[in-house]
């Protein structure tokens, strides 16, 4: 029970940090994740590559620098006096962590949109099957294929019939695991008609590479007449 | 350097001799054949995934389950039977004892028992090709799917039991001999930084083993006994098997990173002729580090499950955290190198990759260390390529240093040749024009463990592309293996000490060391130290 009380507090907390982190000052309009997930990502690139160059370089600098002109020779290297030994510790080790910390407030931030569902969201449940995706609307309309009216943002109650599957929606950049006995949540803004794909991110077995299907987001007009010829297929 | 000591290379081969061995250099001999045996099966199964995934379509496979047997078999043998045993198994038993100034390790009977277990893995991991119903559970094994499939999900359980078995004793023994047989006069500051990253891997094997022991021991209760550990229609809890799963299988990574750090710095500091670079920030700071936080940061690996928001937000800062001692280790490598005195060799041209994979394999883990990037990373060509940078890569050269470096320890000769080097260059190359491409398509969307990728069909020049890259690889290690072979039966005879490496292997033990390893008692000043060159 202590347990329990302690986890939901931290909850608590992360929640209210989370409402209270930036990017829910900026106010209005439902966040585009997709173009939030490509900021971030373009972000973290460069990041990692100006890292990765500088000690490369570095690298390839000594050596090329220090190779050795006879088989007798030693390095020079200096024992580090206390100070200085302290010194390359501390000052690596506070710029790593500066990053770290950097990092984890702009992945925090992007965090709380990709969390954080719009109130208008329309739902849809969707179940895992070995190997195939079933989705069910508002109305209990199901399918086999995932239609959004662009504009909506829509949110995705998951779990699975039979073993663990993920819903990857690589154009939105997002995936969340579909498991038994648990269900899990994306929601994404499909604000531009597009077509793309569905596919499966998790192990699943034979037909695992064969677990696809499309989501397609269309005029909402379109939509309603859709989703009304579908239910009365179904 | 005397040769009065009594050599195995002096008496006739006596397979009963090596079979029953208890001597930790021979241990250590078994170990290798046996990891490289398994290294080779898993390699041609690499192969194989590759030419199926180098075009769309079916190519060789009748249905997907028949390449995801192949995946299992690579992953599970490759990581278990391959990198574990032949850092922490090979490269410990054969040198550490030796750096340390021991006659032996603490309980010599203990570690011949632990070959004997990894011998039995290897048979019953090899076997799981053949027997029907192959394991096609991947290596992380995840349930309901191990438990609902119809394969041979035993087969998977009974050789992670066998090799932790193996591992925990390994542990113990490795732990009591450093802790008390260290040459007098030896302090906790003047160990060897293998001896130190190897004692890091084995603390991290003894912790979080029997966590991993007990994940798969409820599967196979879950399989064939009826009980309902993981499955949700009962009360389990499927989510129960993954957090018991990656609390070991985090650490592990590390079991396989570490070793290898330790290699390539007793080959950086031999051949640049330095001492290392802030010894004790690297040994306190960066390998105590890594093993500190080593231990909190498994949900990374379970981002997409639907964990609660500060759980994945704390691990992504843990996560993020863990290039810290990283970084420190790095900056020791690095500063290792400054004002040395360069010489090129084969070990020092594995070292020298291993600088680059580190790099690459450690940078590309920051996006994935970040929950709001990995929502569309997970389980990506992206992470494929991540991981076997940092993990399969790093320490698999790891393990080829370590051969070419301790090769005139092992066979009295030396495997420097012409041809060595032209299978590191085929190797080399090999690994980047397989990998990079994988890097590329990933964030694009291309799936792991997909031979059917009929939806990307712009993908399918990378993995052509990638399959060349296996191929030139595998050309290469075939070149060192070959090698290897022939310089042990006829290579050219090495000095006592080719690199004038001032570690106790090298400078008091003869090529290779007889039974005992030492002709006189080793002890050492205060002041010496194993990276004592700039004098």
């Amino acid at each position: 029970m202590k347990l329990k009380q302690l986890l939901s507090v931290l909850n608590g907390v992360a929640i209210t940090l989370l409402f209270a982190s930036p990017a829910f000052a900026e106010g209005g309009g439902i966040p585009d994740t997709r173009a939030d997930w490509n900021e971030l990502w373009h972000e973290v690139l460069v990041d990692i590559t100006v890292i990765g160059v500088v000690f490369i370089a570095a690298a390839i600098y000594m050596l090329i620098r220090f190779k050795a002109t006879s088989p007798e020779q030693v390095g020079t290297a200096k024992r580090l006096s206390t100070a200085n030994a302290i010194g390359w510790a501390l000052i690596p080790a506070a710029l790593f962590m500066a990053d770290d910390l950097y990092l984890a407030a702009k992945g925090w931030t992007v965090w709380g949109h990709q969390r954080t569902v719009p109130e208008n969201a329309m739902e849809v449940k969707v179940t895992g099957y070995q190997w195939y995706w079933e989705f069910e609307y508002e109305d209990g309309t199901t399918t086999e294929e995932l239609k959004v009216p662009v504009g909506t943002p829509v949110v995705l109650r998951m779990t699975s019939d039979d073993v663990i599957h993920s819903f990857g929606l690589p154009y939105y950049r997002l995936t969340e695991d579909v498991m038994p006995g648990r269900i899990t949540y994306i929601w994404f803004n499909p604000n531009v008609a597009v077509e793309t794909l569905v596919t499966c991110r998790e192990f699943c077995g034979n037909s695992h590479s064969e677990m696809t299907t499309v989501v397609e987001a269309i005029a909402p007009a379109e939509f309603e007449k859709w989703l009304a010829e579908e239910g009365a297929e179904g | 350097m005397s040769t009065a000591t009594t050599s195995h290379d002096q008496e006739a081969f006596n397979l009963k001799e090596w079979i029953f061995t208890t001597d930790h250099k021979r241990i250590g001999i078994l170990y290798l054949i046996g990891s490289m045996a398994a290294f080779a099966v898993a390699g041609m199964m690499a192969l194989m995934i590759r030419l199926e995934q180098a075009q769309i379509g079916a190519q060789f496979i009748e249905t997907g389950t028949d390449y995801n047997e192949w995946l299992y078999f690579h992953g599970a043998v490759m990581i278990l039977a391959f990198l574990i045993p032949g850092l922490t198994g090979f490269a410990a038993n054969y040198f550490l004892p030796l750096m340390i100034g021991a006659a032996d390790v603490a309980f010599p009977r203990i570690n011949a028992f632990s070959i004997w277990l990894f011998y039995f893995a290897i048979v019953l991991a090899l076997l799981s090709v053949v027997v029907p119903d192959t394991p096609d559970i991947m290596w992380t094994g995840y349930p309901p799917y191990s438990i609902t499939t119809e394969a041979n999900t035993s087969f998977y359980v009974f050789t992670v039991h066998l090799l932790g078995f193996s591992s925990i004793l390994g542990a113990v023994n490795f732990l009591v001999t450093v802790i008390y047989m260290r040459a007098p006069g030896m302090g906790w500051n003047q160990l060897n930084i293998f001896v130190w990253t190897t004692l890091a891997a084995f603390i991290l094997q003894l912790v979080f083993i029997p966590v991993l022991a007990s994940a798969v021991t409820l599967l196979l209760f879950d399989k064939y006994l009826g009980t309902h550990f993981f499955d949700p229609t009962a009360g389990g809890d499927v989510l129960l098997y993954q957090n018991l799963f990656w609390f070991y299988s985090h650490p592990a990574v590390y079991v396989i990173f570490l070793p290898a750090v330790g290699i390539m710095f007793e080959v950086i500091a031999t051949m640049a002729k330095n001492q290392i670079f802030n010894y004790k920030v690297c040994v306190y700071g960066g390998i105590g580090g890594i093993v500190a936080i080593g231990g909190e940061v498994w949900i990374h690996h379970l981002y997409v499950t639907g964990m609660p928001d500060w759980l994945r937000i704390g691990m992504m800062i843990s996560t993020l955290l863990i290039s810290v001692p990283v970084g420190l280790v790095v900056m020791s490598l690095w500063g290792t190198l400054w004002r040395a005195a360069i010489t090129y060799n084969l070990a020092m041209m594995h070292a020298v990759a291993m600088l680059y994979l580190i790099m690459v394999g450690g940078l590309t883990g920051i996006p994935l260390a970040m929950t709001s990037l990995t929502v569309h990373l997970s389980e990506t060509s992206f992470i494929h390529a991540h991981f076997h940078f940092i993990m399969g890569l790093f320490s698999t050269y790891g393990v080829f240093a370590a051969v070419y470096y301790w090769f005139p320890k092992m066979t009295g000769r030396m495997a420097d040749t012409a041809m060595a080097k032209v299978g590191f260059w085929f190797n080399f190359i090999g690994i980047n024009v397989t990998f990079w491409p994988l890097f590329i398509i990933g964030p694009q969307g291309m799936p792991r463990r997909y031979w059917n990728y009929e939806m990307f069909p712009q993908f399918e020049n990378y993995h052509v592309v990638a399959t060349v890259g296996a191929f030139l690889t595998a050309i290469g290690i075939a070149i060192m293996i070959i090698g290897w072979i022939k310089s042990a039966i006829s290579g050219e005879i090495a000095p006592a000490n080719p690199w004038n490496s001032k570690s106790l292997e090298w400078t008091h033990a003869a090529n290779p060391p007889g039974p005992g390893n030492f002709l006189t008692p080793v002890t050492v000043a205060d002041d010496w130290t194993p990276y004592d060159y700039n004098k």
